[in-house]
């Protein structure tokens, strides 16, 4: 089943066309890479997908909904959460504030009483360990390394439970053994039935990790497949290395 | 900790209510008051600035409206002096409250600077309106008061200090219930980050308005009383411009989105005003001796007292652990993983995996 999928999505900034047309479809509790060289239109996507920016055109389904324009706290309360490129923590605050950010009340009630709830405090903390935070949970965000703010941006959205999460190059700018780690809480995450759809340039990381693969290039997608056929597919290599 | 903490609390409390009964003397009572209704001006408005970051060099306008309402309902209901226009407060009040709601939610469609300029384009309309609006506000002429003439000599003061106190008190309990609720948080969300609070699930544009009503209540209170007290208004004097940069420089001078940092900034900036007013105000070196007290404090202080000394704090308690020679330590080892649960079988994870030294940036999460 597709969990999440674009059907003909347009978008321009001026007179640059980001998104033309683009069509996509992630399955249910699959691990979906999406490459491309840059400029080819991955973020921009997830950020029409995420509620970030508003389609010129074309529909966008979470679970058979249409979230197209949907803001981004709508989109992210139905349980599509996201991190972002350059990773995006709240730096006052300390990472166990950061965590309870993202963790979500309705009522007012809920709203007016205090932010460390027994319930939430236990999620939080176990989800730091999760991701290996857990002596630092009183540092300041900003304090933390470049690898260990994308830990906590991780850790953060998982703790809103969300059924698919968009990474935006979660191995950027990252050293090897923190990759693996990622990696790992990847999979991890996915065998408990998280769908994942990753942007990444780093092929080693996307070919090892992902079941799937897509291929964008100028604003839309033009190719899908399994890591090897992807890797075969003569399209794929032009767009890379020009035409 | 946190008994010491209530104890202190406490003992400063006592201090504010038995220091009109030390110190009787009307001069010192009345910056005593005008101390007191700045402070919870500045309380209020460190929800909005401190909290959400968003910097309104305006809310004097609804400090103004509360003092407004609090003289027209007086005049219009014929209520004596005495004790029954204090009544009149949460009415006023909430009536600039009111006026905020949609002010706010124009202003708070724009950030930062922008923002800053709305709040400050939306107070002189206010006052311009103070002006014009002469059926209601009776124009330049200004509003009188009722005197509340039973009350002389030293106790004049009192009702006045205890109803500001009274005031401060509600702000800063309110202050304090919104930083430690979801709420707060996610104010302090949208001050680091508005964009990524949003794609977290948090309700900004409805939180942001509430920040700002809030402020607009507690300054609308405070001008109410503030008016009562002066006994006559005027647009001039109480639309006042220098009034919202005072109530500003308090909360910047305390320690800006801290609880207790706007009332420190008020106890030290009010009566020192006062004072200059008092000692120099003729020849006019008030404000010059001011402005360089604030050269001076955004040279040495730039980030507020409160935050300066728990810099040197942390600072110091950090060098001290540094001595201790087992505090060396290299990266995290992870070598078991709970919290993954269920799966376990064979994946990467059963290797243990060390992550890198922890390289702090000092100064990184600085960016005011």
């Amino acid at each position: 089943m597709s969990l999440l999928e674009t059907q003909g999505v347009t978008k321009a900034f001026g007179g640059i066309q980001a998104l033309n047309s683009c069509s996509i479809s992630v399955e249910q509790g699959s691990i979906t890479g999406l490459i491309g060289p840059n400029g080819s239109g991955k973020t921009t996507l997830f950020n029409v997908m995420t509620g970030y920016e508003r389609v010129d055109g074309g529909q966008i389904r979470f679970e058979g909904r249409a979230i197209t324009n949907a803001s981004p706290d709508k989109v992210f309360r139905l349980g599509m959460g996201r991190t972002f490129q350059l990773t995006r923590v709240f730096p006052r605050l300390t990472v166990l504030e950061n965590m309870h950010v993202a963790a979500q009340r309705n009522d007012l009630k809920g709203l007016f009483s205090r932010w460390s709830s027994t319930h939430e405090q236990r999620r939080a903390l176990e989800l730091l360990d999760f991701v290996g935070l857990t002596k630092h949970k009183n540092l300041p965000a900003g304090n933390l390394s470049y690898g260990q703010k994308k830990l906590l941006e991780f850790a953060f959205v998982l703790i809103a439970e969300p059924r698919v999460i968009l990474l935006d190059e979660p191995a950027g700018g990252v050293n090897p053994t923190m990759i693996n780690y990622l990696t790992s809480r990847i999979r991890a995450l996915n065998e408990r039935g998280v769908t994942f759809l990753i942007v990444e340039h780093n092929m080693e990381f996307v070919m090892g990790l992902c079941s799937r693969i897509m291929v964008m290039h100028r604003g839309t997608k033009i190719a899908e497949g399994t890591p090897v056929e992807v890797r075969a597919n003569p399209a794929v290599l032009e767009a890379y290395l020009g035409d | 900790m946190k008994i010491l903490k209530m104890v202190g609390v406490l003992a400063l409390l006592a201090c504010a209510i038995i220091f009109p009964q030390v110190f009787t003397d009307p001069t010192v009572t009345t910056i005593g008051v005008f101390t007191l209704i700045f402070a919870a001006v500045a309380t209020g408005w460190n929800i909005l600035g401190g909290y959400s970051g968003y910097i309104s060099l305006g809310h004097i306008a609804y400090f103004g409206i509360g003092a407004y309402a609090m003289a027209i309902f007086c005049l219009h209901w014929n209520i004596p002096g005495g004790y029954e226009p204090f009544s009149l407060v949460p009415l006023a009040a909430v009536i600039a409250a009111v006026v905020s709601i949609p002010l706010g939610w124009i202003a708070l469609r724009v950030r930062r600077h922008t923002f800053i300029v709305i709040t400050i384009a939306m107070f002189f309309i206010m006052q311009l309106l103070a002006y014009n609006l002469i059926w209601l506000t009776n124009g330049s002429t200004g509003l009188g008061l009722p005197l509340p003439v039973s009350w002389g000599g030293y106790f004049y003061n009192y009702p006045f200090y205890y109803a500001a106190l009274i005031l401060l008190v509600i702000a800063t309990l309110v202050s304090w219930w919104i930083r430690n609720s979801k709420f707060g948080l996610g104010l302090l969300a949208i001050r680091d980050d508005e964009d990524r609070a949003l794609g977290l699930g948090v309700k900004t544009g409805a939180s942001k308005l509430a920040a700002f009503v809030i402020a607009a209540f507690f300054a609308g209170a405070a001008g109410a009383i503030y008016a009562y007290f002066v006994e006559s208004i005027y647009p001039a004097t109480i639309f006042d411009p220098n009034f919202d940069v005072a109530v500003v420089l308090m909360v910047f001078l305390g320690g800006l989105g801290t609880l207790p940092g706007p009332i420190l900034g008020a106890l030290i900036l009010e009566p020192l005003q006062q004072y200059l007013n008092l000692q120099y105000g003729e020849a006019g070196y008030n404000l010059i001796i001011l402005g360089g007290i604030f050269l001076l404090v955004m040279l040495l202080l730039p980030r507020g007292i409160l935050p300066t000394l728990q810099d040197m704090w942390t600072k110091y308690r950090s060098m001290r652990e540094q001595e201790s020679p087992l505090q060396a330590e290299g990266g995290i080892v992870i070598t078991a993983l709970p919290g993954v649960g269920r799966s376990t079988a064979g994946r990467a994870e059963s290797a243990p995996t060390a992550i890198a030294p922890n390289q702090n940036e000092p100064g990184e999460g600085i960016n005011v």
